[in-house]
């Protein structure tokens, strides 16, 4: 499990290298002219920033993935990787718990 | 000697108290742990927020942080003691001293990485990974 957070920089390289090759335009039919850079990245911006631990206390931050009906923001849309992924719905639940943050409604 | 472990204690009292009333309940809290052999290594006031939902009938609270170093004797001590405290509206334990560890590790082997690549002096790779960063940077 530590492995994949050990070896994220490659992982991160590899997919990227994917993106822009492999499957062209394929991703979505409103790509345009020009193809390959309209597409959306995914990129786990956690990686990015160097973020080695995501804190409940920091409600800020946890807001912004738990859009309208508080549930918490998905994977392929937030482009967190798996790591970051799991500490980010950690800590979301660990400040619903103290009522920091919204259980989801409905 | 058991190991030490650290803990983040957050919990809210019910704002209905006096301010004395905290004062009094903080210091209480934190005898409980010293005479269980824990120690208090930051207690952070955060003062009074509205909750994200209504716990019992309230609507708001007094958020209070404690760091707390022990074995877990002190922690299973002041939580039962929160439990039975009506003017402690909700309580979270959690340990934090593995996941700290875990992030030092990170960090030193990113730290040891960069260093063992400058030493490699491929420069050209490090320019194309700086001019990557910042194009993602600037594409946010
Ligand atoms: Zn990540």
């Amino acid at each position: 499990m530590s492995r994949d957070y050990d070896d994220r920089d490659s992982i991160f390289e590899v997919e990227e290298e994917i993106e822009r090759g492999g499957r062209g335009g394929g991703g979505g039919g409103r790509g345009g002219p020009g193809g390959r850079r309209m597409h959306r990245r995914k990129i786990c911006r956690f990686c990015i920033e160097k973020v080695d631990l995501i804190d409940f206390k920091d409600v800020k931050l946890l807001q912004s993935y738990i859009p309208e009906r508080g549930k918490i923001l998905p994977r392929r849309i937030s482009g967190a990787c798996a790591t970051h992924q799991r500490m980010l719905s950690e800590a979301i639940k660990r400040a619903r718990n103290i009522a920091l943050l919204p259980y989801a409604t409905d | 000697m058991a190991t030490q472990r650290i803990y983040e204690v957050m919990f809210i009292v019910d704002t209905s108290v006096t301010d004395d009333d905290i004062t009094r309940l903080n210091e209480n809290l934190q005898q409980i742990i010293k005479d269980q052999g824990g120690s208090i290594t930051k207690v952070e006031n955060m003062g009074r927020r509205q909750l994200a939902y209504p716990i019992g009938r309230k609507t708001d609270g007094f958020y209070v942080l404690f760091e707390v170093e022990g074995t877990g004797r002190e922690i299973a001590e002041l939580e039962r003691r929160m439990r039975v405290n009506d003017q402690v509206l909700r309580y979270i334990t959690v340990r934090v001293d593995e996941d700290r560890q875990r992030a030092e590790k990170f960090k030193a082997k990113r730290a040891r990485k960069a260093t063992r690549r400058a030493s490699r002096g491929s420069t050209a790779s490090s320019s194309r990974r700086e001019a990557k960063e910042t194009s993602s940077a600037s594409e946010e």
